[in-house]
């Protein structure tokens, strides 16, 4: 059946059943592969992609319930010419290792700045909880501190 | 992975005797083909490795695969750095799954027993040329990519262009060598002002013979080693562009999923294809020998149709295995006495029995561990027109292009393996031990479309390729003094770590003996192999008995230490940064641990406590690390930090067990990775000096569990000797 949504931006309307998880229709039919596959099961957030402004993990989406909305995957987070702030940091900070889950753990951090624009500490444990095997998590922490221009340890 | 002992046995090839060796420059036919490979119009070949073009750019091949280590961008400074090259104009790239790219110089690493025979003197680089040509060599691992390919290979083919650069400069010019200068790709004559760029001489310089044994700079003239240089692949990861294996498509692919026989040795005894083909999408149901594959139009529709089999397997008679049996055989093998090899200094059991003498005994578990890299399995293939094509990661694609070639039945030239980056790999990915290798080909073979097959999460976490699970022994008596007189480690699992594991400390009688235990999971490389287990015995017994000799773990371990060492010298440092001894809050306690691993050694400092529900918190970690130099020090910071934090992961939570010959663990939820809340602040200090370079992406790991364990004895009085720790302190 054919849903139709808004994809970074650009109206796209999926030609799959409703049950099948966002990340596939994604992945497979808009061949957006920067939405990486971890664990299926909303457990790992490697999937995590925009949903009307709020992050989620798109492997346990269907994508018949997101018809109407607008989606932003890591290509439409930012361009090579215009980067979001955080990619920017990620570089700056050399954050990824193998860099597989770190989509998802740019579209995590994006969400948590744009509701908590000077994050704490506890804000980021309790907004990360993505898992990254190569354990790049203090320069994670790092580069939100920079970007938020808060430094770690200190108190909202 | 130490390689010497196992790999090369895997590859069967053998070593010594071949006869007629060609030389690594001098292998004509394999450099006539790198060339063929590699270089265009205007683009000329040094040894393989390098490409100049005539624009300036310069290419640098690297053997080793990126999973993440970063072992790129440090292997072109290494080589930029001798060629004294231009750095805004280099570049890395994979090198081809081809015999012409066999990695020389890693063979070099891991063929000491060759290299140090008198006789050998001066033939080294012929028999690591046939053996890494035919072997053939191309692995990503042992902590290798700096000490030997760096080292051996890419600092020796930048020194030797630039020496070929300077060469045809002097020809070209007219003038003496001598006179002349290169930098920044350029050769300069002073006296003349005259200037020659390196894309103008690349190709009269590539049509001389390399010199052999070019002059390496000494530490003070380099000029891109030990810089915090920004790594190549970082930007395409930040953005979503870069392209792993499981981002591979071709028009008109189809997408497959595997469910393989629960307990690993069982095979496929029956499966009724139909409920898989009801399911919208699924095209194809394929049945191997110890797997069921489902072929449909994408992975949503195949997971479907593979969930909907109910495909019987056996157990290939290890239905009676468990975690729990493997440790009861393993202690029967040690109280059976008969070790299969035996390694000892004086004679630890005279001491040990003497009479009057205490022996201080305590015995240590570790479970399987799962590498758990991020991106599940995933190769694409395609079989067409008498050929295949396959692509995909794996950490040897030389090795991986050869066993495609053997399970489609195709000759090797009819093959061709296009190696990708990983997701992660931590040792999951030798091929060997990489099922999808064989699932691909077999699968290619019979699908009229490419196709590309992805492991669920599931799949991953069951079918996995485990550090083993492992038991030890150990003993040792004091002196009246207080100082180790006899020590002795018994330990049972699959390998004999005496390569692997350094035991730096001064004990007068030491015996180690190994017990092979063989279950029916593969023994299998992860991330620091042996050195974690054997880490985790020898510094948490380190501990044990520093606190029966009343003294302080630092100072006992400072004791049994040489003397002006790297070993007292990295174990200070590490005390003197986190201010070992000053007092700490009440529930926290200090930890401490060494261990040599990959010719590096580390020394960790944690603090930690417990949290209010009696699960560990860790405070704060700091890390030193002596391997010599640090070519990219940005870098060498983060795989030390994440070495630590997989360390940490696996000792507050992993285990792979196994109950009726079958894993238990299915996903993240029950094979719980360390999160970013968990996660302590890491200091990472390095110790530079002037000796041999050691590895970085794996020893910064073992040190963790035991120092983690010993902390949390100074903090509760608990003392762990079975991990992972878990709730055993609630």
């Amino acid at each position: 059946m054919a849903i139709e949504t808004s994809v970074n931006g650009k109206p796209v309307t999926f030609h799959v059943d409703d049950d099948t998880p966002l990340l596939w229709a994604l992945r497979e039919e808009l061949r957006l592969t920067g939405t990486k596959f971890g664990c299926g099961i909303a457990a790992c957030g490697a999937c995590s992609v925009h949903v009307d402004g709020e992050v989620v993990r798109s492997c346990s989406v269907p994508v018949g319930t997101v018809a109407g909305k607008s989606i932003t995957t890591i290509e439409g987070l930012g361009t090579p010419e215009a980067p979001h702030a955080l990619q920017t940091a990620w570089i700056a900070h050399q954050v990824p290792q193998c860099g597989y889950c770190q989509s998802g753990q740019l579209m995590a951090a994006a969400a948590l700045l744009s509701h908590s624009p000077r994050p704490t500490d506890a804000q980021i444990d309790a907004a990360m909880t993505n898992i990254c095997r190569c354990a790049t998590y203090v320069r994670i922490r790092e580069a939100i501190h920079a970007v938020a221009g808060t430094s770690a340890g200190a108190v909202a | 992975m130490k390689l010497h002992r196992r790999y090369f046995l895997i590859g069967g090839a053998a070593v010594v005797g071949a006869g007629v060796f060609s030389v690594w420059w001098g292998d004509k036919a394999a450099l006539s083909r790198a060339k063929q490979l590699t270089t265009g119009p205007g683009q000329s070949s040094f040894a393989g490795w390098l490409k100049i073009a005539n624009d300036d750019t310069i290419t640098v091949y690297s053997p080793h695969i990126d999973f993440g280590q970063g072992s790129h961008t440090a292997l072109a400074q290494m080589l930029a750095d001798e060629l004294d090259a231009d750095w805004s104009r280099i570049r890395v790239e994979q090198a081809p799954a081809d015999y012409a790219f066999g990695n020389t110089a890693l063979a070099k690493l891991f063929v000491p027993s060759l290299a140090g025979q008198p006789a050998m003197k001066h033939l080294p680089d012929q028999v690591f040329s046939l053996l890494a040509r035919n072997v053939p060599l191309q692995v990503t691992g042992g902590s290798s990519a700096i000490r030997a390919t760096g080292q051996y290979g890419m600092r020796v083919v930048g020194a030797a262009a630039r020496l070929a650069l300077i060469d045809a400069a002097a020809d070209r010019m007219g003038v003496p060598k001598s006179e002349l200068v290169a930098s920044d790709s350029r050769i300069t004559h002073a006296k003349t002002g005259k200037v020659l760029r390196y894309g103008e001489l690349a190709e009269a310089a590539a049509r001389q013979d390399l010199v052999s044994e070019p002059q390496l700079k000494t530490r003070d003239r380099y000029t891109f080693i030990g810089k915090p240089i920004d790594r190549f692949d970082i930007p395409a990861k930040v953005n979503g562009t870069a392209q792993y294996g499981i981002d591979f498509a071709l028009p008109q692919m189809r997408v497959a999923t595997v469910i393989a026989a629960p307990v690993r040795g069982g095979t496929l005894q029956s499966v009724d294809h139909a409920p898989a083909m009801a399911v919208k999408g699924v095209e194809k149901v394929i049945a191997l020998d110890n797997a069921v594959v489902v072929v449909a139009s994408g992975y949503w529709p195949a997971l479907k149709g593979a969930r909907a089999l109910a495909p019987k397997f056996g157990d290939g008679g290890h239905g009676g295995l468990s975690s729990a049996s493997i440790y009861a055989a393993q202690g029967q093998l040690i109280a059976a006495g008969k070790p299969d090899n035996h390694y000892t200094t004086g004679d630890a059991a005279k001491v040990l029995s003497a009479p009057g003498a205490k022996a201080i005994r305590a015995e240590y578990r570790v479970p399987f561990l799962h590498q758990a890299a991020m991106e599940p399995f995933a190769m694409t293939g395609y079989h067409a027109d008498g050929r295949l094509e396959v692509w995909g990661g794996t950490q040897d694609p030389i090795q991986t292009r050869n066993l495609l070639a053997q399970f489609s039945g195709l000759p090797v030239d009819k093959v061709t393996f296009h190696p990708m980056i990983m997701g992660g790999g931590f040792g999951r990915r030798f091929p060997p031990y990489t099922q999808i290798i064989e699932q691909i080909a077999r699968v290619a073979m019979q699908v009229d479309h490419p196709v590309k097959i992805i492991w669920s999460r599931e799949e991953d976490v069951k079918q996995g390729a485990y550090r083993p699970q492992s038991l030890g022994q150990l003993q040792a008596a004091l002196d009246a003094d207080g100082r180790i007189a006899a020590w002795q480690t018994d330990y049972a699992q699959f390998a004999d770590a005496e390569s692997e594991t350094v035991f730096p400390y001064t004990v007068p009688a030491t015996a180690r003996r190994h017990y092979k235990y063989i279950s029916n999971q593969v023994d299998a490389y992860w991330r620091s192999v042996n050195s974690t287990q054997h880490g985790f015995y020898n510094e948490s017994f380190m501990d044990e008995l520093a606190h029966h000799a009343g003294q302080d773990p630092y100072q006992f371990r400072r004791a049994h230490l040489p003397a002006g060492g790297r070993h007292l010298a990295v174990l200070d440092a590490v005390a003197k940064r986190s201010n070992w001894g000053a007092p700490l809050p009440a529930g926290t306690g200090r930890g401490i641990a060494l261990v040599e691993s990959f010719g590096t050694i580390c020394a960790h400092v944690i603090e930690a406590g417990l949290k209010p529900d009696g699960t560990p918190q860790v405070h704060k970690v700091w890390a030193v690390i002596d391997c010599g130099t640090t070519v990219n020090p940005k870098n060498a910071e983060a795989q030390v930090q994440g070495g630590v934090l997989m360390g940490l992961s696996t000792a507050l939570g992993e285990a792979i067990t196994i109950t009726n010959g079958a894993v238990d663990q299915n996903s993240f939820p029950d094979y719980p990775i360390l999160k970013l809340a968990d996660a302590p602040l890491v200091d990472v200090h390095f110790i530079e000096s002037d000796a041999p370079i050691g590895g970085l992406g794996e020893p910064g790991l073992p040190p963790a569990a035991p120092a983690l364990a010993n902390a949390l004895f100074m903090a509760t009085g608990k003392r762990i000797r079975t991990l992972p720790i878990a709730r055993q302190l609630a």
